[in-house]
């Protein structure tokens, strides 16, 4: 009999997903087995943000299987679908936290709402989760005086408030100076292995991503193309990742928008702009 | 020619999704408000935000109202040596039609597209996607509680605009121009019964109330999460709100008034 | 925004709201009217109702005693029912004389009571049997007319 544990937190078979006609998943497989951090890269529109809202159930693929700790998410109903959000944390891409609300507010939200806890002891617990992030002396202040990355790292002391067993990351280091996406990123690993999450990261920086994850895969046409670790990408020969890692114009991913014949459109032979 | 039918077509079909997508969201905002009514202390806030917010310029105008209702009424009565029913005239204006009327419109303007904004930008910047992941019903915590403050204040709201009315008119009517005093009172007693005009009155601003309070509410929460969409949700909670209790309330008239003959 | 100042201002906003329903009540409305649940039927039947109206008062001497509470039309004597509610601390006798008048010129229609001096008093549903009907204008200028032609052909001869 296998130990549940070991289970994969997360399993996607075969997901298909789309905005009105346009496809955005085709096919997509991926295994998540516990405690990983892993990063999904990928061109921007590539689908990485619809795979968070399937792990959410805010997306309902449509078809294949999309299961989180053994529960197909786009079955669930509503209070069992709450039950299962109750057990992952998500940072949204500018930290979303709620503008009426001070700093400590927004980081008690969890407690305060989804438990009985006495007002003291929710006050020791967001002071420590705010003290993990290093933002303890900021939990009077309003989330308007906060800068871009100190908003997200109160936002990921929300949503690490009742230590959930998954963490999403919607683009964590994007917009961020080095030293605060380091700091996030520095945090995101340390979490992870205080609290025995799993992570996953949906971004675009490279370099982070190299530093910290477990496990890297690249999302293109609506499937995974390459599923390596962080040492592996930075020895690859392949062209894909080579564009990808060192961040250059044209390879694999065109540089040029599809177009019919440069010489041709501008002698006058083209249709549209003559 | 084929082009314009088919726009057409899409036009109405939209319109009708649209109003579909209304209705149901409706019907779970309404389905909240008995829970909406255990959380005081949001309420009490959404009530404050709405309501004594709109203290001021409700205040002032229905004071103005008043004034001018009673510039123009006496001008009109005293051809027919009626003066002394502007008091009368003015009252019941104001309790049937202008209080409920123009109150739901200033607040439509002022509270309701405040409520729009706000409800957006939530939307704008995922803080309603956000609550919704830490498994916090938004409709319920967000939605419902500002549509209720906007029942519970409106009906406050119209029988204020019409106080302040009628002490515009008396000021102007009696310490101005000189009416009597006592006429003035005793003709708008006489002739303003509580049950029919006044209850009646504050029926119409509860449901004026309502239909401001849905409104607003569905617009911010599907509004585009852009500026723009944001700013176009904010033009439409006005415009749309306005149209309805317009049209709201002719048929409450209609039904309530007609009657009384 | 401080927690207790924004409940001090509801509760202020509140109570402003109630404030004006009551000015509304007492002041500008006549919330003193009493329930039909107290006071005693009378009914009066008349050639005209004119203007008179449901819920229209009922005076004696000027004074408030009563509202008409019903107006229907007598399908057989093709006369005007009017059914009034009158408050129990007024008493009138048999001989009341009923009368359909007009306050000021363009005001609205009431109904006026003069007592007479029969010992006797009408009792809960009882008739008014004396009743003068509503003026009605067309008729009043049709007898001006015609009481002002008779004069001068009376005058010619």
């Amino acid at each position: 009999m296998s130990d549940p544990l070991d289970a994969p937190l997360i399993e996607l078979k075969d997901v298909r997903f789309g905005y009105g006609e346009r496809t955005v998943l085709d096919g997509l497989d991926l295994t998540v087995p516990r405690g990983q951090i892993l990063a999904v890269m990928g061109g921007s529109g590539n689908g990485k943000t619809s795979l968070l809202g399937l792990l959410g159930g805010r997306n309902i693929a449509w078809s294949g299987s999309v299961r989180v700790d053994g529960q197909e998410v786009g079955r669930l109903n509503g209070s069992s679908l709450y039950a299962l959000r109750r057990r992952m944390g998500m940072l949204f891409q500018f930290g979303a936290l709620f503008t009426d609300l001070s700093v400590f507010d927004n980081v008690a939200f969890p407690y305060r709402e989804q438990t009985n806890l006495p007002e003291a002891v929710i006050r020791d617990l967001v002071l420590m989760k705010l003290e993990a992030v290093g933002l303890r002396g900021a939990a009077d202040s309003a989330p308007s005086q906060l800068s871009g990355g100190m908003a997200r790292r109160v936002a990921l002391a929300r949503a690490i408030a009742l230590d959930p067993m998954l963490m999403l990351y919607d683009e964590p280091f994007t917009g961020l100076d080095p030293i605060s996406a380091g700091i996030i990123g520095r945090l995101i690993k340390r979490l992870n292995a205080a609290f025995g999450m799993t992570s996953l990261i949906v971004t675009h920086d490279v370099n982070e991503t190299l530093r910290i994850a477990d496990r890297i895969v690249l999302v293109s046409n609506g499937r995974i193309v390459r599923d390596m670790t962080p040492q592996e990408v930075r020895e690859s020969d392949d062209l894909f990742i080579r564009q990808f890692a060192d961040g250059l114009p044209d390879g694999p991913v065109p540089f040029h928008y599809p177009a019919p014949s440069y010489a041709r459109q501008l002698l006058g032979e083209g249709s549209a702009h003559a | 020619m084929l082009d314009l039918l088919a726009g057409l077509g899409a036009f109405t079909l939209s319109v009708l999704a649209r109003l579909g997508l209304a209705a149901r969201f409706s019907c779970s905002v309404l389905a909240r408000v008995f829970g909406s009514l255990r959380r005081t202390g949001l309420l009490v806030r959404e009530i404050h935000f709405a309501g004594v917010r709109s203290l001021a310029i409700i205040l002032v105008s229905g004071l103005f109202v008043g004034m001018v209702l009673a510039v123009q009424g006496y001008e009109v009565l005293q051809r027919f040596g009626s003066a002394d029913a502007l008091g009368s005239l003015v009252a019941l204006s104001l309790v049937r039609e202008l209080g409920p009327v123009v109150a739901a419109l200033l607040f439509a303007g002022r509270a309701g597209s405040a409520v729009t904004a706000e409800i957006g930008l939530m939307r704008a910047t995922e803080q309603l996607a956000a609550m919704d992941m830490m498994a916090v019903d938004p409709i319920s915590r967000v939605v419902a509680p500002r549509f209720l403050a906007a029942v519970v204040s409106l009906p406050l709201l119209a029988v204020i605009f019409s106080s302040a009315g009628v002490i515009g008119a008396y000021l102007v009517g009696v310490e101005l121009i000189g009416i009597d005093a006592g006429a003035f009172w005793s003709q708008m007693r006489a002739s303003v019964d509580f049950r029919l005009d006044v209850l009646n009155g504050l029926f119409k601003a509860l449901v004026f109330g309502v239909a401001v309070g849905l409104i607003s509410v569905f617009e911010g929460y599907h509004a585009a999460p852009t500026a723009e969409g944001v700013s176009s949700a904010t033009t439409r909670t006005v415009v749309i709100s306005s149209l309805s209790v317009l049209t709201l309330d002719f048929i409450l008239t209609v039904l309530m008034f007609r009657g009384l003959n | 925004m401080n927690r207790s100042n924004t409940n001090v201002a509801v509760g202020l906003f509140v109570a402003l709201g109630l404030l004006a329903l009551v000015f509304m009540a007492l002041k500008v409305g006549n919330l003193v009217s009493f329930d039909s649940a107290d006071g005693y039927r009378l009914e009066a039947r008349f050639d005209n109702i004119g203007g008179l109206r449901v819920r229209a008062p009922v005076k004696s001497a000027g004074v408030v005693v009563g509202r008409v509470e019903t107006i229907h039309l007598d399908r057989e004597t093709y006369e005007a029912v009017a059914q009034l509610r009158i408050r129990p601390e007024f008493r009138f006798s048999n001989d009341t004389i009923a009368a359909i008048q007009t306050s000021g010129l363009l005001g609205e229609q009431y109904l006026s009571l003069d007592a007479g001096g029969d010992s006797r008093y009408l009792g809960d549903g009882e008739r008014i049997v004396k009743t003068q009907s509503a003026m009605v204008l067309e008729k009043l200028i049709g007898q001006f007319l015609y009481n002002k032609a008779a004069e001068s052909s009376g005058d010619r001869k």
